[in-house]
C-alpha cells in the first residue's frame, strides 16, 4: 500500500457499499497529485475576464473581489482547459516533473 | 394460518410476490420465466398490490431500474433466466457492491448457446461470483418459502445483499404442485417494515449512490461485502428457523435425507434432488446404504457444516447441472471438494455433469450413480474423476 494511504480509515469504518453519506465532501480529496501539468497565469497579461474561472472543470480557478488570484493546486487535475480558453493566452502550462528539480 | 393449493412454479412465485406487495418490480418477460411477470402484472392491473411496475424494454434495465427502486429505500423485485440474467451481468455486481437488497427470482434455463429453453443451471451458476445470496429449490413449496424469506435475508443490516432465488425452469415452474400457501398478512408480518438507513429520497440526508471508488477505496469495500457474506449465513439460518416456527418446514442450508448411516451419498441442488430421494429409497430396499444432501443454500457456501454432515460418508459423487468448462468438473463439485480438503476429509469424491439443456435425469440414472460408487468403495479405485450423466456417446 501506498504510504499515503495508510493513514485513511479501515473498512470498518467507512460507509458501506461506497455511498458517500457526507454531502460535499469531494473537496476533502485531493486530486491535485494526479496533475503532470500545472497551469500559470502571467498577472500581466491577464485580463480578469473570467472565462478560465467559468470553464475549469474542477472549480480550481481562485477568484477574489472579482480578480483571478491563482489555483487551488490540491484540486486542479492540469486538464489545460483553462489554457485552451484564455482570449489573451495569459495562462501557460507548466511540466510538474520541471518544476519539482528546480 | 396457511391454505393447501394446486400451483405451478411460476403461480407460486407470482402469489409469493403479490403477499410481498413490493413497491417496484422492474421486470422483462423470458421463458421459462415469463408468467412470473405476467400473472404479477396482472395483480398490479387489479389493484392487488401497491406496486410501481416498470415495464422495461430489456434486462439490463430491469436490474438498472431495480438498483434505482432499492437505492430509493424501495422494496425491489424483478426475476428473469438465462439469458435475460446474462444481460443484467454487469448491473448485477453494481447491485451487490452497492449492498442493495434486491430479490430476485431465476427461472433455471440454460443459457445459449445452441439455443434452448429448458432446465440446467448455466445461467445462475455463472452468477455465483456476483455477490448474490443464492438460494435453490426442489420444489415449488420451497420456491415460494425461500421467495418469503428472501428479503428478510438480504434487508439484515448485517447483511444488506441482493438474493436470488432459484428455480427449475419447466420441472417446477410449470408443473402444478400441492402445496402450502401462508396468509397473506401472515407474510406480511413475517417480512415486516423495510426501513433502510440510508436512502436517495430522504432530502434531509442526502447521500451519493455509486461513485467512483479507487485504489485507496475499492478495496476496503470489497472487504466488507465479504464481511456481508459471512453474516449472510448466520442471517440465513436464523430466517429459517423463525420460518420453521411459523410453518413448521424447512430448513437453514441444506436438507439430510437419509445421509446418517449413508456410506455412499450424494450432493445435488434443485428438482433432481426429488428424483435423488426415489433412488435412495430404492437403494435402501436393496440394502444399500445410500444417502443424499439437497443443498438449499449456494452462496455464500456453507463449507463446514456440509463436511461436517458428509463426513461418515466414504463415497461422494457431487451432481452438477452446469459445465465449468475448466477440465476440473461442475462448479458444486469445485466447491465440494475444496471444501473436503479444508476438513482433511479422505472421502473420495467424483463428478457427475447432467441434464444440460433440460436433458431429463430419471431415477434408474441416479441409481446408477450410487452403483459407481459402490463399485469405487468395493475397488477403492476412481476411473474417471468427471462424468456426463445421460449423454451420448
Ligand atoms: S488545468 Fe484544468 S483543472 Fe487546472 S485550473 Fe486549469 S481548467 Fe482547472
Ligand atoms: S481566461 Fe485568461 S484572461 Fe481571462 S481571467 Fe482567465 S487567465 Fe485571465
Amino acid at each position: 500500500m501506498a504510504k499515503k494511504d495508510q493513514q485513511k480509515p479501515g473498512w470498518k469504518s467507512i460507509p458501506e457499499g461506497g455511498l458517500i453519506i457526507e454531502p460535499g465532501n469531494a473537496d476533502d480529496y485531493k486530486t491535485g497529485g494526479w496533475r503532470t501539468y500545472r497551469p500559470m497565469i502571467d498577472q500581466e497579461i491577464c485580463i480578469n475576464c473570467h472565462i478560465c474561472w467559468i470553464y475549469c472543470p474542477d472549480s480550481s480557478i481562485i477568484s477574489k473581489d472579482e480578480e483571478i488570484k491563482g489555483y487551488d493546486y490540491d484540486h486542479c487535475k492540469g486538464c489545460g482547459i483553462c489554457a485552451n480558453e484564455c482570449p489573451v493566452d495569459a495562462i501557460t502550462m507548466l511540466e510538474e516533473g520541471n518544476l519539482s528539480e528546480k | 394460518m396457511s391454505n393447501q393449493v394446486a400451483l405451478t412454479g411460476n403461480e407460486a412465485i407470482a402469489n409469493a410476490m403479490r403477499q410481498i406487495n413490493p413497491d417496484v418490480v422492474a421486470a422483462y418477460p423470458i421463458t421459462p420465466q415469463t408468467e412470473i411477470v405476467q400473472i404479477f402484472s396482472q395483480f398490479v392491473a387489479d389493484g392487488e398490490v401497491d406496486t410501481d411496475f416498470v415495464t422495461v424494454e430489456s434486462e439490463h434495465s430491469a436490474m438498472s431500474a431495480s438498483v434505482g427502486a432499492s437505492a430509493s429505500g424501495a422494496r425491489a423485485m424483478t426475476a428473469t433466466a438465462a439469458n435475460g440474467l446474462a444481460l443484467m451481468w454487469e448491473i448485477l455486481y453494481i447491485a451487490a457492491s452497492t449492498r442493495l437488497p434486491i430479490v430476485m427470482p431465476v427461472v433455471n434455463r440454460a443459457l445459449s448457446g445452441p439455443i434452448n429453453i429448458h432446465c440446467d443451471h448455466s445461467d445462475s451458476m455463472g452468477a455465483r461470483d456476483s455477490g448474490w445470496i443464492q438460494l435453490y429449490a426442489e420444489n415449488a413449496q420451497e420456491a415460494y418459502d425461500n421467495t418469503i424469506q428472501a428479503f428478510k435475508i438480504g434487508e439484515h443490516e448485517d447483511v444488506k445483499l441482493p438474493v436470488m432465488v432459484n428455480m427449475d425452469g419447466f420441472i417446477i415452474s410449470h408443473a402444478v404442485e400441492n402445496f402450502n400457501i401462508l396468509a397473506d398478512e401472515d407474510v406480511q408480518e413475517f417480512i415486516g417494515e423495510y426501513n433502510p438507513e440510508h436512502t436517495l429520497l430522504d432530502a434531509e440526508n442526502p447521500i451519493t449512490v455509486g461513485p467512483i471508488d479507487l485504489q485507496d477505496y475499492y478495496f476496503e469495500h470489497k472487504r466488507q461485502q465479504s464481511e456481508a457474506v459471512k453474516h449472510a449465513k448466520k442471517v440465513v439460518a436464523e430466517v429459517a428457523e423463525e420460518y420453521n416456527e411459523l410453518t413448521g418446514r424447512g430448513f437453514s442450508y441444506f436438507e439430510e435425507y437419509k445421509l446418517d448411516d449413508a456410506e455412499v451419498g450424494i450432493v445435488a441442488l434443485g428438482s433432481t434432488t426429488g428424483t435423488a430421494k426415489a433412488a435412495v429409497d430404492n437403494l435402501r430396499d436393496e440394502g444399500i446404504k445410500a444417502g443424499l444432501l439437497k443443498l438449499r443454500l449456494y452462496r455464500p457456501f456453507p463449507a463446514e457444516e456440509i463436511t461436517e454432515a458428509l463426513s461418515n460418508l466414504k463415497v461422494l459423487a457431487v451432481l452438477d447441472r452446469a459445465e465449468t468448462f475448466s477440465d476440473t468438473g461442475g462448479p458444486v463439485f469445485a466447491d465440494i471438494r475444496s471444501a473436503l480438503y479444508n476438513a482433511d476429509s479422505e472421502i473420495e469424491a467424483v463428478n457427475y455433469i447432467y441434464g444440460l439443456g433440460g436433458r431429463d435425469t430419471q431415477v434408474d440414472e441416479i441409481e446408477a450413480v450410487y452403483k459407481d460408487l459402490q463399485d469405487i468403495l468395493e475397488s477403492g479405485e476412481v476411473e474417471e474423476r468427471v462424468q456426463y450423466l445421460g449423454v451420448r456417446e
